[in-house]
């Protein structure tokens, strides 16, 4: 907004000379400012760019040593061979799941822990609780995983001590396909819940205060006027964030399930990041392995374009 | 809205208080386990304090190389990449963030289209591997270098410089690289602390790319080691199911794990404190959009 106010200097364009020159001249004035830009571009071409172009290994019986270009070409026999795949299946269901309870349970903490945080009065405590809330973002899956495994373990662990304590049985917590989920979204509550509020109290600090001096006149207590100012007033941030994750629902993470995965849980904990490692990685099947990485490149895409859709269609602003 | 206390925020600060403890407790746990004897452990495994000091678990890890080695790669990694990508985004982010530059949008189409979709694992991998990145750690540098979003972070709060500075220095015959480095650098101080920190906290706690692209010992980051530190003694414990007294016979006790663990988050936890005021100023400008 406070940009347009300063449209009166010299070269409104905000670039050295205005556009109506022609596009050679243009580049030329201007070159300093495309060759700031050609590293990155170059960056992109090859490491993201490039690996696009590698996705043929796909159709290939892709073989290290002849490479990319020597190796033959099978057309969708890796395709076949995935589709016919029981485990594929197990896999696609597991990145579902995982996700959706994730974003079930997980999504909607940020929202309260922001709301509520909106309400404490003193700012020391509230500045307090904010920076102990961030913490656990900045600490890496490996440590969090080597606490779990040593917190649920059967054989002394902390929980299972309380449960022992408290008269109950031992439970073999990452030793059973039942827990996994529940262990993952808790995990995941822990570590993202503080740092996810950021942006809905970012959100928040945007809200006029007169509206809530307005409605403390006007007698709305303190429930109503959470209800009616600030949970309307930062939904479309609710909206954009659950838009995000909705795109990404495929997509689960290699360092959140690697660790704890193991041969006794992983009819629930095998997701597209760690089957397309240990196909490709460990076993040497890079085009079946790519196979299954384009499938969830492509539908991830149709995903968020799809989801971006729907959020525009909504009146939302979208994402671009 | 004055100071008067309801009941309601009574209850409030109670939560807000159950939350400190859910995040805090288990830092408090893991540091006083890594400071106690295994015994004491296994008496009284929720403890925040010991009873009996020790620094056994510490003095087992300072003795083993790989410690050592996988500090210093890590400290390389995360060092190197914080520094060259800082670089990138500044330079990157600087014309984007000019107002109508032609050619913009199909830049800014051609980074965003590499949040949405990506070649995946293993044409990554290929492309790593021509490159003579594999089993090197520049292939860990390389890799994490460049991201739309934090570029577009940085370029978010650019806009917000008010144009008569760059048109000032203009008229004044100063170049682009100038402006840039020492009139928009300056001033973009809190957005590049911020990206700096995430660039700097991911890289230090990679672990992924780790897995994908190095192979041998003299080349492991910190997570691997700590990998092999616990798994080390899990894999142990899944063998002996749950015998008690196998535990003791485990490679590494849960103290060195915990010990392993305090060595590897405390850089993090030590900065923490002094840059979480940055951060949160610069994700808040960054990502609000007006």
């Amino acid at each position: 907004m406070g940009k347009q106010k300063k449209i009166a200097v010299t070269y409104p364009e905000g670039v050295y000379v205005a556009p109506q020159k022609s596009l050679f001249k243009y580049i030329i004035t201007n070159k300093w400012l495309y060759l700031m830009l050609l590293p990155a571009v170059l960056y992109l071409l090859i490491f993201n760019y490039l690996p696009m172009f590698g996705i043929v290994i796909a159709f290939q019986d892709f073989n290290m040593v002849k490479g990319i270009f020597k190796s033959e070409l099978i057309g969708f026999e890796n395709f076949m061979l995935l589709f016919k795949e029981v485990r594929f299946y197990e896999v696609f269901r597991n990145s579902i799941v995982l996700s959706f309870y994730n974003l079930v349970f997980g999504f909607p903490m940020p929202v309260i822990l922001a709301v509520l945080l909106n309400e404490i009065k003193q700012d020391f405590f509230k500045r307090f609780v904010q920076t102990v809330s961030y913490l656990p973002h900045f600490i890496s899956w490996v440590v969090i995983a080597g606490m779990l495994m040593n917190y649920l373990a059967t054989s002394n662990g902390l929980v299972n001590f309380v449960i022992e304590k408290l008269g109950g049985e031992k439970i073999p917590f990452l030793m059973s396909p039942k827990y996994f989920r529940g262990i993952m979204v808790v995990a995941n509550i822990w570590k993202t819940t503080g740092w996810s509020s950021i942006v809905y109290l970012a959100a928040m600090s945007n809200l006029d205060q007169q509206v809530y001096e307005a409605a403390l006149i006007d007698g709305a207590n303190r429930f109503q006027r959470m209800r009616y100012i600030t949970i309307p007033g930062i939904m479309s941030t609710i909206i954009t964030v659950l838009i995000l994750n909705m795109g990404s629902i495929l997509n689960n993470g290699f360092e959140q399930v690697f660790m704890l995965q193991n041969t006794m849980n992983l009819e629930v904990s095998e997701v597209f990041e760690t089957y397309t490692y240990k196909q490709g990685l460990m076993l040497g099947n890079f085009g079946y392995s790519t196979a299954v990485g384009l499938f969830k490149s492509v539908v991830s895409f149709v995903l968020v374009m799809g989801t971006n859709y729907v959020a525009r269609k909504f009146g939302q602003k979208g994402l671009w | 809205m004055k100071n008067k206390m309801y009941f309601f925020d009574y209850v409030n600060i109670v939560l807000m208080l159950l939350v400190i403890v859910v995040t805090l407790y288990p830092f408090l746990n893991v540091a006083a386990v890594s400071f106690t004897t295994y015994e004491e452990y296994l008496m009284k495994p929720m403890m925040v304090w010991p009873d009996e000091w020790t620094t056994t678990a510490y003095r087992t890890l300072i003795g083993k190389p790989s410690l050592w080695t996988s500090y210093a790669n890590t400290i390389f990694i995360t060092a190197v990449t914080t520094i060259l990508s800082i670089l990138l985004y500044l330079v990157t982010a600087y014309p984007l963030s000019r107002k109508n530059l032609r050619g913009k949008s199909g830049i800014m189409t051609y980074m965003v289209f590499t949040m949405m979709f990506s070649g995946g694992l293993i044409p990554t991998f290929y492309v790593v591997k021509m490159l003579g990145l594999y089993n090197s750690l520049w292939a860990i540098v390389l890799t994490a270098l460049f991201s739309t979003y934090n570029v577009t972070l940085v370029k978010n709060f650019m806009e917000s410089i008010p144009d008569s500075l760059i048109e000032a220095a203009r008229i004044d015959g100063a170049s682009e690289f100038y402006i840039l480095f020492k009139i928009i650098a300056p001033l973009s101080k809190a957005i590049v602390a911020t990206v700096a920190m995430f660039v700097a906290v991911g890289q230090w706690n990679s672990y992924a790319t780790s897995i994908y692209y190095l192979k041998d010992t003299s080349k492991w980051t910190l997570a691997l080691f700590l990998r092999e530190i616990i798994l080390g003694s899990s894999i142990t414990d899944v063998i002996s199911g749950s015998g008690k007294d196998m535990m003791q016979e485990t490679v590494n006790p849960i103290t060195i794990q915990y010990a392993a663990l305090i060595i590897t988050v405390l850089p993090i936890l030590a900065v923490y404190p002094f840059v979480q005021k940055y951060f949160v100023k610069g994700m808040m400008v960054g990502s609000v959009k007006e």
